[in-house]
């Protein structure tokens, strides 16, 4: 019961994702001697920004025992309407960035709307507003390409101090995100959520404020990762972002988060996001068939949720209603 | 002495069934009120009417002499209810702090302030004598522990109404000893309590008052000091049924049938062994949480066992649930709406899914759709499963008592040796009763072994040979002779001693 004595196979499932990340350095580092230079790592953090800030939000949906779907086609539609709105006010960049946001936050509080007041499954609502915020897209642009002023760009590859504005972003929101979860009443609130609702209902935990949140939070989320990937290409293709939910919800799984609620945190999203591109990085730079990449990526995917899911067993069995002291024997 | 919570006239029916009948009854202010009585007395239903999860049909509660109406149990939790059971209502992935603060932490500039939770949650773990890390999450705390949370949380809040529903099940008598001493305290504090539970002793040992319901009625209530024991059991019992029953048609044989020994499942059984023969009746009885079906899910292969040997007409019996099934062991389980039918299938197909692969012909073992409907017909004929077309009618539109017998019957075809026949008359009418009964028997004379599990003792009193007793994960005692002693059956259940 003290998560003592439970052996060598609960110290890996507590610490699973960094076994397999230090596995995954390992073995890309033996394959290719030039995968741990500084720059290779710092592409691979750089790289993993977009994915990551929106595991971040994800995280606080799946300590919900919720999930978004919708974030692939927010990361689209939230940069579509700020870049339409800077061409058409003459924005810059800043104000830009927070309209995405701002957008992202609103078709967030959509699926918060449909999931807690009116009580419906957030896999059906997500899947629903996946096409819908795709679909109005589409509209708004006729399926053609969305180019941005050029000032986006420039604001893409900029850097403060050395270091990449995609990565000030994205470690910025992970510590805001950090300290959201662990130190304020809302955060702890969303793991008592996870965990038990009724008893959260109970101990008079507003719960259906909690959960209109974190939908807000991870649409804003996703909002803010579009806007900043688009700001490294410059343009908006009809296609961006589609299927990255499975990206953004892997990259949360991986970094420790759990399907069923109550368990995971904000830096686990960072490690997780980061480690889905070690793989990608490392595949490319040992010269993996490109056609085989995709089922290696789902190997490491597989392995995050079944040990989710093994953890989970661990849980239920610790659970067990017991009818007599189990230790008087 | 005023009455912190008052119920007057209160009824509370399901269905048009009163689990709780106009029941009138005072708390007093800074009181401790004993509720005991058998399961289904109505206990769990009237506490749960005080915390808001279900409302009454009719009567009223009053609150210091204020209607009292909670529409939810957040309701009732902030009008000062708390409830202390065995189910938790703890996070184990949170800490104790956090457990304490969760409806309302203090904050310094939007943050928690830990040094403050942490400070204040010392001090309510003190006032029930735990002494540990407020950032321990509760995951980590033992059943026990677990529970002195779950006080220091009610004392939080503040609660003028504290409500232990059996607290000591899962706890070991230094635990136990500790939650006592807590009690203690808490009483001196002028607390309101109501101590439910089926250990009498405790009951009678913590309680100002004690009240007796049965059938959801009060049938005894008085001051603590004149109860004892043999009141207690008195009161609880006294039913009179003639006539439920039908007559044995035959003795039980000699040969053992299924012989158990030394089964062990940490934390669930200990130490349990007993044997079954050739056409006997077992019963077993035990109050809730007593082990009963856990006992049944275990030999029948559902969960695992730590120690222990069984052998099924001489040979040991392993395996899964198929393998079970196959050496001839037949489970009846006690959710029969979840775990034994399929609701939405045709009664025919519902008799024949354990043997539906008997009437697989040719190689693809295509089912023989004559054969099948020959042979369900007659098993709905011999049950006397009142029904229509079953090739047709859903299983889902019979009665309770008619479900039953589906279920009966679907392992009947299977001409099982040992039948596990877990609360098998629950949720069913008399009439149906009594043919559930004349089913059991009949199984017994073609020679089968029951093991007939139940909480309603009368109808093992009526129907078994043997009666054996569950208590905590244990045998209580075993009772052959006849007529049955029922007040001696009861006290080893509720593990007492008569004088």
């Amino acid at each position: 019961m003290k998560g003592k004595g439970d052996g060598a196979f609960g110290f890996a499932l507590r610490n699973a994702t960094a076994i397999i990340f230090a596995t995954v350095i390992a073995f890309f580092a033996l394959q290719a001697p030039g995968f741990l230079a500084p720059e290779n790592l710092g592409n691979i953090v750089k790289a993993s920004a977009f994915i990551g800030i929106a595991a971040v939000g994800m995280t606080f949906v799946l300590l919900t025992a919720g999930i978004d779907l919708s974030v692939g086609s927010v990361m689209y539609l939230a940069p579509l309407i700020a870049g339409i709105l800077m061409r058409t006010l003459g924005l810059g960049v800043e104000a830009g960035l927070l309209l995405s946001i701002a957008a992202g936050a609103l078709f967030g509080s959509i699926n918060a709307t449909l999931i807690v007041r009116l009580g419906i499954v957030p896999f059906i609502v997500t899947l629903a507003t996946l096409f819908a915020f795709r679909g109005f897209g589409a509209f708004l642009t006729s399926s053609r390409q969305f180019d941005f002023p050029p000032e986006m760009l420039a604001f893409g590859q900029s850097s403060v101090a050395g270091v990449p504005t995609p990565i000030l972003f994205f470690l910025a929101l992970a510590f805001a995100a950090h300290v959201v979860l662990t130190r304020t009443p809302f955060g702890r609130r969303v793991y008592a959520v996870g965990a038990d609702p009724e008893a959260a209902r109970k101990a008079g935990v507003p719960v259906g404020a909690v959960r209109f949140g974190v939908y807000v939070i991870s649409g804003a989320c996703a909002g803010l990762a579009g806007f900043i990937l688009i700001a490294q290409i410059g343009r908006l293709d009809a296609g961006f972002g589609e299927g990255r939910e499975f990206d953004v919800i892997a990259a949360a799984v991986l970094g420790g988060a759990s399907l069923f609620g109550g368990v995971g945190s904000a830096l686990g999203a960072v490690v997780g996001a980061t480690l889905i591109q070690t793989v990608k990085t490392g595949l490319v730079f040992t010269g993996v068939n490109l056609y085989l990449q995709p089922i290696l990526m789902a190997g490491i995917i597989f392995l995050a949720v079944l040990v989710d899911s093994l953890r989970q067993q661990r849980l239920r069995a610790m659970k067990r209603r017991t009818i007599r002291p189990v230790s008087e024997r | 002495m005023t009455a912190l919570l008052a119920f007057e006239e209160l009824t509370k029916a399901w269905f048009g069934v009163p689990a709780v009948a106009d029941l009138t009854l005072a708390v007093p202010e800074g009181a401790t009120l004993g509720l005991i009585g058998e399961n289904g007395a109505g206990k769990s239903t009237l506490m749960n009417v005080v915390g808001g999860v279900t409302p009454p049909t009719s009567g009223r509660m009053l609150w210091r002499g204020a209607p009292y109406a909670p529409r939810s149990a957040a309701e009732a939790t902030a009008r000062g209810v708390a409830f202390i059971h065995q189910e938790l209502n703890l996070f184990a992935n949170l800490s104790i702090a956090e457990n304490l603060f969760v409806d309302g932490f203090p904050t310094r500039f939007g943050l928690i302030d830990r040094a403050a939770t942490a400070e204040r949650t010392r001090a309510m773990c003190a006032r029930v004598g735990l002494d540990l890390d407020p950032a321990t999450p509760v995951g980590e705390l033992s059943p026990g522990e677990r529970q002195l949370v779950e006080i220091a949380k009610a004392l939080h809040r503040e609660a003028d109404l504290i409500i232990f529903d059996e607290p000591t099940t899962s706890l070991t008598p230094r635990e136990t000893a500790r939650l006592f001493e807590v009690i203690a305290r808490l009483k001196a504090e002028g607390r309101t309590l109501i101590y439910i539970s089926h250990i009498l002793g405790d009951v009678a040992r913590l309680s100002d008052r004690i009240a007796v319901l049965r059938d959801g009625r009060l049938v005894d209530e008085g001051a603590a000091a004149a109860f004892d024991v043999g009141r207690m059991i008195r009161s609880m019992i006294g039913r009179d049924l003639a006539g439920m029953y039908p007559p044995r048609s035959r003795p039980p044989g000699e040969a053992v049938v299924f012989e158990a020994r030394g089964l062990d499942q940490p934390g669930v059984l200990a130490d349990v062994g007993f044997s079954i023969r050739a056409g006997e009746i077992l019963g077993l009885f035990g109050l809730m949480g007593s082990g009963r079906s856990e006992l049944a899910r275990a030999i029948f292969g559902l969960d695992p066992l730590a120690d222990g040997t069984m052998t099924l007409a001489g040979r040991p019996l392993a395996g899964g649930p198929g393998a079970r099934i196959a050496a001839g062991l037949a489970f009846v389980t006690e959710n029969r709406r979840e775990e034994g039918l399929l609701l939405e299938s045709p009664v025919a197909e519902n008799l024949s899914l354990v043997v539906a692969r008997g009437f697989g012909r040719g190689p693809f073992g295509v089912i023989d759709a004559e054969a099948h409907a020959v042979a369900t017909e007659r098993a709905k004929t011999e049950l006397g499963v009142r029904a229509g077309a079953i090739a047709v009618q859903p299983v889902k539109a019979l009665s309770g008592g008619n479900q039953q017998k589906v279920v009966i019957g679907k392992w009947l075809m299977r001409q099982p040796k040992l039948f596990l026949l877990d609360e098998p008359t629950r949720g069913v009418d008399v009439g149906a009763k009594f043919e559930i009964y004349a089913l059991a028997d009949r199984m017994a004379a073609a020679g089968d072994a029951v093991l007939f599990i139940s909480s309603e003792l009368e109808e093992l009193i009526g129907m078994c040979d043997r009666i054996l007793v569950m208590s905590r994960g244990e045998i209580a005692g075993e009772f052959a002779e006849s007529p049955f002693r029922r007040e001696a059956i009861l006290a080893a259940a509720f593990r007492e001693t008569v004088a």
